[in-house]
């Protein structure tokens, strides 16, 4: 198959995808659930996929993702709340300093700036760490920042422990899929630039990476910043998609979630991260929701099925994947319209791979 | 014949241990040089600092009649030399060619003809360029880390136990491949073990102990040295 006839058939597929989303909308009264989930899933598969980069790709064991949504999510809201608006959201701190607001598409992509410009200061110190030390500094990092953003003194500015909510925020789950599939682009690009290649050099032996005149600390920083830039837009989604946000929400278990997300996709596949953040949020929003209520049937009470027990089914499910595939859904392949009209046509991959060159 | 590296009054220490205690040679243009000596002799840290890896602490790194001591590596690659560091060292997870060009990374000029060229070198790298480096043999793998120093088109390669852990025919083989690299124009620092070979291959030697040279000469001629021959070449003393 040629490249040019596989570019169609994948623009192909995302117009037929974003045109059922459209018909679906249409169809489908928007207080589905199936339109929470798919905007939800969009938002963790951009989020995923920025983690993976870090984990997957550069070899940089972070776990300060939250932190950074965090950061993103707070510079969206502070940004776009309309002025009129704010003596009602900051009503203990005088309507709070920032007199203006701006168009959301702007303060989506300063909010990613700003997680930018965190994670590069942050770096500085922490990118010297390795392994284990960097997940506990990041982590420390994602935890300070929580607290920091709920500090009264800073109330003027973040509205202290309080919501931030009237901000205007897109309904159609269109745009969701947009920003998150633009988002993803720009870092599938990154990968496969020869940037990509220096993180993947950088992850499979450092040494050696520094021995071909690759600069580690320069690389790393990048591609910190990148992932945080990306974790900060994904960050102002979530608070577009939840109409109101708060700092406690954005817990360390956020992390270990995008982080499940990502193993369960399998660490180094972009497309197994997409596939896995929906397939999570589907099951734990929505079909596994009925592991927490009680459940009768014909006077038998089904044991077991309370509040909570949904967790325990998940930790269940942790303990399989990590056990028994630990490659995850993708291992470190990646979904393609070539690989499946190979799999069709029964050619075998190496042949096509060696015309095709990369 | 100028000198294209000459390393004067060298020293590298970690924390309060002085690894290499001040030692001068010179690397003449388009010859085949070697260091030999025995495990913890310094000749890697030797390798390691002149690519600006580790910091030496004192004496000076002329290359080209330029100072490198205190640049960064990525700036001596540029100025012409790469390291084949110890134990091979490939991406495994990387195909054979992506390992290739990793090679080039301070180039930004079309690699076509270097890749054109080192797959000439190695033929059954090219047989398996789609295939993930780890999946190598380690004869393979030496040959690509090899290939992959290659392809940063240096002036000077420098070689840490390229011979390590290989069995004695693609030992042989390996020799082969340094010689034939000079033969087209690099000039070679070989670090070895295996003083017997590295001796025969080369034009320059000098023997290291305890961060010290303790003698230099033809390789030739240090060869047939009665003292190499009982220290390194498994000869008994009388």
């Amino acid at each position: 198959m040629k490249k040019q006839t596989e570019a169609i058939i994948s623009v192909a597929l995302i117009a037929a995808l974003l045109a059922v989303l459209f018909i679906l909308e249409r169809t489908i009264p928007s207080t589905s659930m199936l339109f929470t989930v798919l905007k939800k899933g969009a938002i963790y598969a951009l989020v995923a996929v920025s983690m993976n980069l870090l984990n997957g790709f550069t070899g940089l064991f972070s776990l300060g993702q939250a932190g950074f949504m965090l950061v993103g999510a707070y510079t969206y809201g502070v940004l776009t709340i309309p002025v009129d608006q704010r003596p009602n959201v900051y009503m203990y701190y005088d309507g709070g300093m920032i007199q203006f607001a701006l168009h959301p598409i702007a303060a989506i992509i300063i909010a990613g700036i700003i997680a930018g410009i965190f994670a590069y200061l942050i770096g500085l110190p922490v990118l010297r760490l390795k392994s284990d030390y960097l997940a506990i500094a990041t982590l420390g990092f994602a935890e300070i920042i929580r607290a920091v953003f709920q500090w009264d003194k800073l109330g003027p500015l973040t509205n202290g422990s309080n919501l931030l909510r009237n901000y205007p925020s897109y309904k159609s789950v269109l745009f969701y899929f947009i920003a998150a599939g633009v988002c993803i682009a720009l870092i599938v690009m990154l990968i496969n630039s020869t940037y990509g290649r220096a993180f993947k050099a950088i992850r499979d032996d450092e040494v050696a990476a520094e021995a071909m005149g690759i600069n580690l600390a320069h690389h790393k920083r990048i591609a910190f910043v990148v992932s945080s830039f990306f974790a900060g837009i994904s960050g102002a989604l979530l608070a577009m998609y939840q109409t109101s946000i708060q700092a406690s929400m954005f817990k360390s278990a956020m992390t270990y979630e995008i982080l499940l997300i990502v193993v369960i996709g399998g660490i180094g596949s972009i497309t197994g991260s997409c596939i896995s953040s929906f397939l999570f949020i589907i099951l734990s929003e929505w079909l596994l929701r009925f592991l927490d209520s009680e459940l009768v049937i014909g006077g038998f009470k089904v044991p077991l099925l309370r509040s909570g027990f949904r967790k325990v089914v998940f930790s269940i499910i942790i303990m399989i994947i990590v056990l028994f595939f630990r490659q995850g859904i993708m291992g470190t392949k990646e979904f393609s319209v070539r690989r499946i009209f190979n799999r069709i046509t029964g050619r075998s991959r190496k042949s096509s791979e060696g015309r095709n060159g990369r | 014949m100028s000198n294209l590296l000459e390393v004067r009054d060298l020293t590298v220490s970690y924390g309060g241990i002085q690894a290499v205690r001040g030692i001068s040679f010179d690397v003449p243009e388009g010859q085949v040089v070697t260091l030999i000596g025995a495990n913890g002799a310094g000749k890697s840290s030797t390798l390691r600092s002149i690519v600006g890896l580790v910091k030496p602490s004192g004496g000076s790194i002329q290359f080209q009649r330029n100072e490198l001591k205190g640049s960064m590596t990525e700036n001596i690659v540029k100025k012409g030399i790469t390291l084949v560091p110890e134990g091979r060292r490939v991406f495994v997870n990387l195909t054979v060619q992506e390992n290739l060009r990793l090679g080039a990374y301070m180039r930004s000029d079309d690699l076509t003809e270097d890749l054109n060229w080192v797959y000439d070198l190695f033929p059954r790298l090219k047989e398996r360029s789609w295939q993930a480096a780890g999946t190598l043999s380690g004869g393979e793998q030496q040959m690509l880390a090899i290939a992959r120093a290659l392809m940063s088109r240096p002036k000077l390669i420098m070689m840490d136990e390229p011979s390590l852990g290989l069995a004695p025919i693609i030992v042989q083989g390996v020799f082969d491949i340094i010689r034939e690299i000079n033969r087209q124009g690099v000039t070679i620092l070989l670090v070895e073990q295996n003083a017997n070979m590295a001796l025969k291959a080369a034009d320059l030697g000098y023997v290291m102990e305890t961060g010290r040279i303790t003698m230099q000469g033809k390789g030739s001629e240090l060869a047939e040295n009665e003292e190499i021959k009982a220290a390194y070449l498994g000869k008994a003393r009388k």
